[in-house]
């Protein structure tokens, strides 16, 4: 019923723990911002604002009344991330960084993926969870991949997401990997009530888990099921994180917030390929700039039969589905 | 099986082929070098990319001391660009070690008494052994015009006939890439994903499906 059906084929990340996600206070999160800042705005809207903050630990006016992030002066930022980098390196034992790497002039992101190639093996998906630090349990994951029926084209009811095989690919069947398209129009934007989500100068779309409310509104807008919900408490056993995080990507969430694809921002803004890019076996997975003519997803546009996915809607992704062959 | 394949007439087939044959016959260079046989076993063509977690994996095996030299090569229109090393089976190069370099060799195809590992399912039916390699001298492979080259520049061969690959490689389109958008990127040889002799990519073990929401408490 809720909007996290809104695209049955992909958004199956935990139906459990809804009912936590409605008014109590939620028990020992970090960082505190978030839940401060939802703390507040569930309880304003409640009513019993003094009640429900009196039940808070540590309660932040900075983050309350903080400026969006976008906009915070570079000291604020350096005192933020460090302060960040203190609070994870506590909580997983390990040296975390949290950098803040900007986008590059120039750059415009594009991403390309081939299906003439794919064999839906599902490498891109774990290497994703474990660059991106998802949840293991419960269990998030950005990428899904959707296994059709070569005889019914691509036809999103009758995907299937949760095939398995002794091999792939199966006879008769394609694959068609999807996450995040990172749209020039954005539907998830535009919903957002808080301005949590935004899109960067390199097209990356970004979500801010400081800011977050956890109302869910981007992912009922989100036409491709890009985004995902922490129901629960998200769970990743410290040996598996990667401490080289970057704060509009994949450093640790707290429980109650949307998280999605970033083209692996920590990776790409410092001028590296994304992990599933690099995992891919048989290199389906293409990823540059789309404002220099001499990238691998120019030539792509140029030479390949390329279709965008949902196009009727006007999303305007920049991800490109292509047949090499 | 290879008796009928390559019975048939070669003198048609005598132009390159993308396959790099790394068999040789038995016969030929042998006789005289005495060094123990080598391990005969298949390379191995794809191996499980869960294993190359750390992407760029490194060639599988440098033969004998592994020095850390760079496979650098000028490729037209890419500029000066790094490749791993071929996966070449182990122990098996250099090929000299059995077939003395200049050594009478027979031209006729059919079927070898050694690297009978090797079933050809490379257009089998047109090509054959020295169609690639390089008979008088066998550390070496052969383009259609006769030229020699060294096995770790094998992408030449393949380009030969595989012209639109050849082409999509170069741009950085088929095939597997890790390193820099924006910068040094590394690159695969063909035959790191495909086996020269059987080269059609192998099917793979998928990692586990997702769990379904009512069993993601
Ligand atoms: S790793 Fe590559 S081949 Fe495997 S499912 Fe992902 S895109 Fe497809
Ligand atoms: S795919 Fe979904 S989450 Fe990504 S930018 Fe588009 S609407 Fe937003």
């Amino acid at each position: 019923m809720s909007a996290r059906r809104h695209l049955p084929v992909i958004g199956s990340d935990g139906g459990a723990g809804a009912d936590d996600a409605s008014g109590a206070p939620l028990p020992g999160e970090t960082p505190a911002a978030a839940r401060s800042r939802r703390q507040f705005l569930r309880s304003a809207m409640g009513g019993v604002a003094a009640a429900t903050l009196a039940g808070c630990g540590s309660f932040d006016l900075d983050d309350l009344f903080r400026k969006h992030f976008t906009e915070l002066p570079p000291e604020e930022v350096k005192k933020l991330l460090a302060r960040l980098e203190r609070e994870y390196t506590a909580k997983f034992g390990k040296e975390v960084k949290v950098a803040n790497t900007a986008a590059k002039p120039g750059v415009q992101f594009g991403y390309g993926l081939d299906l003439s190639r794919c064999i839906g093996c599902r490498r891109c998906v774990y290497a994703c969870v474990r660059e991106n630090n998802q949840s293991r349990d419960p269990q998030i994951q950005w990428i899904r991949v959707l296994e059709m029926e070569k005889e019914k084209g691509i036809d999103t009811a009758e995907s299937n997401q949760y095939y398995d095989a002794a091999e792939v690919p199966r006879p008769g069947h394609f694959y068609m990997p999807v996450a995040c398209h990172q749209c020039r129009n954005p539907p998830c934007v535009k919903t957002c009530p808080v301005r949590a989500t935004w899109q960067e100068p390199d097209g990356i779309v970004v979500v801010d888990y400081n800011r977050c409310v956890g109302c869910r509104c981007c992912m009922a807008a989100c036409p491709y099921g890009a985004r995902h919900f922490n129901w629960g408490e998200p769970h990743l056993p410290p040996a598996d994180l990667n401490p080289n995080t970057h704060y509009l990507g994949n450093r640790p969430r707290p429980k109650g917030v949307v998280e999605k694809c970033t083209w692996c921002i920590q990776r790409t803004r410092v001028g590296r390929y994304p992990a599933c890019v690099e995992i891919c076996p048989v290199g389906a997975r293409k990823f540059g700039n789309l404002l220099d003519p001499e990238s691998e997803i120019r030539y792509i546009m140029e030479h390949k039969r390329v279709f965008i996915f949902k196009e009727e809607l006007n999303t305007q992704p920049k991800f490109y589905y292509f047949y090499a062959t | 099986m290879a008796v009928s394949r390559f019975a048939r007439s070669t003198a048609a087939s005598w132009v390159a082929s993308p396959a790099f044959l790394i068999l040789v016959f038995a016969g030929a260079g042998r006789a005289g070098a005495g060094p123990t046989p080598p391990a005969a076993k298949p390379a191995e063509d794809q191996k499980d990319p869960k294993k190359d977690e750390k992407k760029d994996e490194a060639p599988k095996k440098p033969e004998a001391a592994p020095p850390a030299r760079a496979n650098m090569h000028f490729v037209e229109g890419l500029g000066e660009i790094e490749l791993p090393l071929p996966p070449l089976t182990d122990g098996i190069f250099p090929c000299t070690q059995c077939h003395e370099k200049g050594a009478p060799f027979d031209h006729s195809r059919r079927e070898l008494n050694f690297h009978d590992e090797i079933k050809l399912e490379h257009d089998a039916e047109h090509r054959w052994c020295l169609d690639c390699h390089n008979a008088e001298d066998r550390d070496k492979l052969h383009l259609a015009s006769g030229q020699t080259i060294e096995f770790t520049e094998s992408y030449k061969l393949c380009g030969q006939c595989h012209g639109d690959k050849y082409r999509d490689w170069r741009a950085g389109v088929h095939g597997r890439r890790s390193g820099y958008w924006d910068g040094p990127k590394k690159y695969l040889l063909c035959v790191n994903c495909h086996w020269p002799h059987a080269p059609h990519f192998k099917p793979l073990k998928p990692e586990p499906p997702p769990r379904r929401p009512e069993e993601n408490k």
